[in-house]
């Protein structure tokens, strides 16, 4: 009997009578406050750490969407996001080294990289991903732990362990004056300076809100539901025709290139790249707890998933550190609520979530009283 | 491959080409000596983790990302004991010597068996046959496992003392020979002999390798495969274990990322073997044993991804490892 | 199927799901003791899915299975198959890197073989003996049936249930395998799922046929031999090609 087993994701099946969607329309309404409060961030929280946090958020919603595209909507786990992220963002970087500050090295060196993330993607897709998924996922994590290895080794173009600083284009410098008022001086509207940190604020945004857009895009297409087919029973989506492998590996190169162009992003906007903010293994947990999280095979969970974990990086902390302080006199406990060890407990939490939520977030609201897809 | 070939050996033959190559291109006799030998210790260490791992990926289609965890636990409770043991481990008594490295082995190994029991029934248990859950799920706890290392370890790396027997080399011909390499490869020689005849000989054995095949045939037959599993998840954290206890000797200082670097030799292993059997994990082992120490050598820039591009070729050459016991 | 005063199996409103698809809709079907029962039906009518459930491999959504009047719906496979229930899957679930000697041994329950069993079962597939040592991977598709039920009745069982043995088999052997079946069945009730219908008509005692996930008909195999316009209402173009 041609039955397949089917691998039953919680984002599929629930059905029952038709409701007001509730929980879809309060994914919609939280997602739409977050874009809000990101869209107007440098007025809304006008200090330079809250601006840091904002342009990460974006540039990492983009990048755990397109996480999502594999794992949530094709039901493929790669370890190797990271190292197609690391790759635009090494890219933009080098040429913005070794080119000057100019938006021809940027883009000669995104492209670079982008194209390095697509050839890479092609290779590791037509090679692995015939064969089993768990299997496709040591393949990757062995190819993003060499990369790793390259990126530190291979220190005359990469900076090694310390990363490299570099310039970007003079529109994107906080000294530029975006705006001049009649003096001459940088000008401002809410009090705020509109020079180009500003700017460059807007060029990671809006970026990273095309994306996004071109995401959403993406899975209403026809592709997005051969590839949902897939996900349910793949030897069935085989029997009625579909090249499940040419499929898989077309969407796993259009992630890698979403990937890779987040990391451009985060390049531009960090002027700085080095094995720990865009190619480690953290970053890799961190864009598998923000689409767990978040909700799997909904790209609005990448939303949520990024912010959550990103405010609770911080309060996580902020609140170990009082328990660490409470119990300073036990034994081991306060080593175990030490702030460094909040990914200890994030770790327990991810475990508990992919047991009782394995939808996250957006997937379990936008179960509650709606019917699904 | 030919027939010809595969009757002297076909596969196995690779590391005895590969040597024979590496000899050619090294050209000094004694160098290419302490490399093999070096090469085949490591091979054998690495095959101790990897075995447990392809065996349990075997029997129950599942893949523990976790099992580098054991790798890092076997490490540092090894480096414990031998630390309090410090008296016996540097004193001129070889019994003691013995005594505090059997010890340091079995409380690893012991460490690894009751850890891989609470993780087998805790963990892995309520997601069998849901892939994508199972490997997000061995991801958590490996990253909660690390961060306890740390938490009881500390970040700093720590040194292992080695027992004195075991410290200094043997002079064949003008080659010195460490003592340790060749106890590691010995253990590890034994570890696989001893797997060997419990796999062919018995009658656990005969439904381990039957359930490698066909898991609901063996239930069908009217054997109870999830008891089976639990036993052979315990055994693959205790020998991971042991073998983490054994690189921890071999390193004499250890850090918490000897989990995530043993992992990536471990799955390289893994997948160039072919999952599922001890032999491919063997055959893997010493292949990635002695790339590594043979390119070291030669080209020291290329060590890390030289495995990488032998797991590559071995890929595009087998897509499912060079003696699979399970395919796809 | 033909009347006994205590049925053997019992199967009672069996639904079974697979993933999403709601395969089986309530089969009721009793096996008597004694003698091979056929279970006929199209491709994907539900007679892999039924014997599964009866195994245990996949479970009944709704519904009871009674054995030597037991209920086994909620028994795991294991214990299903220690009841005295052995299974060949259409696939035959022969350990292809393990020898026909080891095959054999893994079937029975404490690992020896009862020697005179054992030259019954030689002497009913000489192929068994003459290829004792090799590794069932090297066997013909024949030879694997042959060790699938030699290795289903190497110890005594009360319910053989065998899915499509004559599958992809050549005629010759088929006749074989009707022989071999006969003798079994002297001190085994089987339930044998068909497509074949020479081959089921030849050896069946009862019938049942399934259609749609419910059985629409069970009765005599002399019954429904004798009645063609029932053979071709029931069983339609798939059966009757098997001529």
């Amino acid at each position: 009997m041609a039955v397949a087993s089917t691998t039953d994701t919680p984002v599929s099946a629930a059905t029952g009578p038709r409701r007001v969607p509730v929980g879809r329309l309060a994914v919609y309404a939280v997602v739409a406050i977050i874009g809000f409060c990101l869209a107007f961030a440098p007025f809304l929280f006008p200090d330079v750490r809250a601006q840091e946090v904002a342009a990460r958020i974006c540039v990492f919603i983009v990048l755990v969407a397109s996480y999502d595209l594999l794992i949530g909507y094709t039901g493929i786990v790669s370890f190797a996001h990271t190292m197609f992220f690391g790759l635009g963002a090494y890219g933009t970087a080098i040429a913005l080294k070794s080119m000057g500050p100019g938006f021809d090295a940027i883009l000669l060196g995104g492209s670079a990289g982008v194209l390095a993330a697509f050839v890479l993607a092609v290779l590791i897709g037509l090679l692995s991903l015939r064969v089993k998924a768990i299997f496709f996922a040591m393949v990757t994590l062995a190819a993003a732990s060499v990369m790793m290895v390259l990126a530190s080794q291979l220190s005359d173009f990469t900076g090694g362990e310390d990363g490299m600083t570099y310039q970007v284009p003079r529109l994107f410098s906080p000294a530029f004056k975006l705006v001049e008022d009649a003096d001459g001086k940088v000008a401002r509207l809410f009090g705020v300076p509109l020079n180009g940190k500003i700017a460059l604020y807007y060029a990671v945004f809006l970026s990273s809100f095309l994306l996004f857009a071109a995401m959403l895009r993406i899975v209403a297409s026809p592709l997005g539901s051969v590839l949902m087919a897939i996900r349910e029973n793949e030897m069935r989506a085989e029997a009625i025709g579909y090249r499940v492998v040419a499929y898989r590996t077309a969407i796993f190169c259009i992630a890698a290139v979403i990937a890779a162009l987040a990391g451009v992003l985060r390049a531009v906007w960090l002027k700085y790249v080095g094995p720990d903010v865009v190619l480690s293994f953290a970053i890799m947990i961190d864009i598998l707890l923000m689409v767990v999280i978040g909700g799997m095979g909904t790209i609005y969970g990448a939303v949520i998933g990024v912010v959550v974990m990103s405010l609770a990086q911080f309060y996580l902390k902020d609140l170990m550190e009082a328990g660490a302080e409470a119990t300073a006199a036990l034994p081991l406990i306060p080593h175990l609520l030490e702030p460094d060890r909040w990914l200890l407990w994030l770790g327990v939490l991810f475990i508990l979530l992919v047991y009782f939520f394995p939808a996250g977030i957006a997937g379990t609201l936008m179960a509650k009283g709606g019917k699904k897809r | 491959m030919s027939t010809a070939l595969e009757r002297l050996g076909g596969v196995y033959l690779l590391p005895v080409l590969l040597a024979a190559l590496a000899f050619v291109a090294i050209g000094s006799a004694s160098t290419w000596t302490t490399l093999t030998v070096a090469g085949l210790a490591m091979g054998m260490m690495i095959f101790l983790m990897a075995s447990g791992l392809s065996l349990i990926f075997g029997l129950m289609d599942v893949l523990n990302f976790g099992h580098s965890a054991f790798v890092s636990f076997g490490a540092f409770v090894a480096a414990s004991v031998l630390a309090a043991l410090s008296s016996w481990v540097s004193g001129g008594s070889a019994l003691l010597n013995i005594v505090a490295l059997l010890a340091a082995i079995g409380a690893a190994t012991a460490f690894g068996a009751a850890g891989g029991w609470f993780f087998e029934r805790v963990i892995v248990k309520p997601v069998y046959r849901d892939h994508l859950r199972q490997i997000l799920i061995t991801m958590g706890a490996l990253i909660v496992a690390e961060q306890l290392i740390l938490a009881v370890w500390g970040g700093a790396p720590i040194a292992v003392p080695r027992p004195a027997v075991l410290t200094g080399s043997i002079v064949i011909g003008d080659v010195p020979i460490e003592i340790y390499r060749i106890f590691a490869f010995l253990l590890g020689l034994a570890v696989y002999v001893a797997m060997y005849m419990i796999l062919n000989n018995t009658r656990v054995g005969l439904l381990i390798r039957a359930g490698v095949e066909n898991r609901e045939m063996v239930e069908a037959l009217g054997f109870r495969i999830d008891r089976l599993f639990i036993a052979v998840f315990m055994a693959g954290s205790a020998l991971a274990a042991m073998g983490g206890a054994m690189w921890a000797g071999y390193q004499g200082l250890i850090t918490p990322a000897i989990g995530p670097e043993m992992m990536i030799l471990v799955f390289i292993v893994v997948i160039i073997g072919g999952l599922g059997s001890i032999q491919g994990s063997l055959l893997g082992a010493i292949l990635v044993g002695l790339v590594a120490n043979y390119v070291a050598f030669l080209a020291p820039k290329l060590s890390l991804a030289s495995n990488m591009l032998l797991m590559m070729a071995i890929l595009l050459w087998r897509p499912w490892g060079l003696k699979p016991a399970v395919r796809g | 199927m033909t009347q006994s005063p205590e049925p053997l199996l019992v199967l009672d409103d069996i639904h079974t799901d697979i993933g999403q698809y709601h395969v089986l809709h309530g089969v009721s079907l009793d096996v008597p003791a004694g003698g091979v029962h056929v279970l006929l039906g199209r491709n994907g009518a539900g007679k892999t899915t039924t014997l599964r459930t009866i195994m245990g491999l996949w479970r009944a959504q709704r519904g009871r299975i009674v054995f030597r009047g037991r209920e086994i719906q909620a028994l795991a496979t294991p214990d299903i198959a220690r009841l005295g229930i052995a299974y060949v899957p259409e696939n035959m679930g022969i350990f292809g890197g393990l020898t026909v000697e080891e095959n054999m041994r893994l079937a029975t329950a404490a690992g020896t073989f009862d020697t005179e069993r054992l030259a019954r079962i030689h002497a009913l597939f000489p192929a068994m003996k003459q290829f004792w040592t090799r590794q069932a991977h090297a066997l013909s598709g024949g030879q694997k049936q042959m060790l699938a039920i030699s290795r289903a009745i190497v110890e005594k069982r009360d319910l053989i249930l065998i899915d499509e043995p004559t599958k992809g088999l050549a005629p010759a052997i088929i006749r074989n395998m009707i022989a071999a079946f006969r003798e079994i069945s002297d001190e085994t009730t089987i339930l044998l799922v068909e497509q074949n219908f020479y081959f089921a008509s030849s050896l069946g005692r009862g019938v049942a046929v399934i259609e749609d996930g419910r059985i629409i008909h069970s009765g005599s195999m002399a019954g429904l031999a004798a009645d063609p316009d029932l053979q071709t209402r029931l069983l339609s173009l798939s059966m009757a090609e098997a001529h």
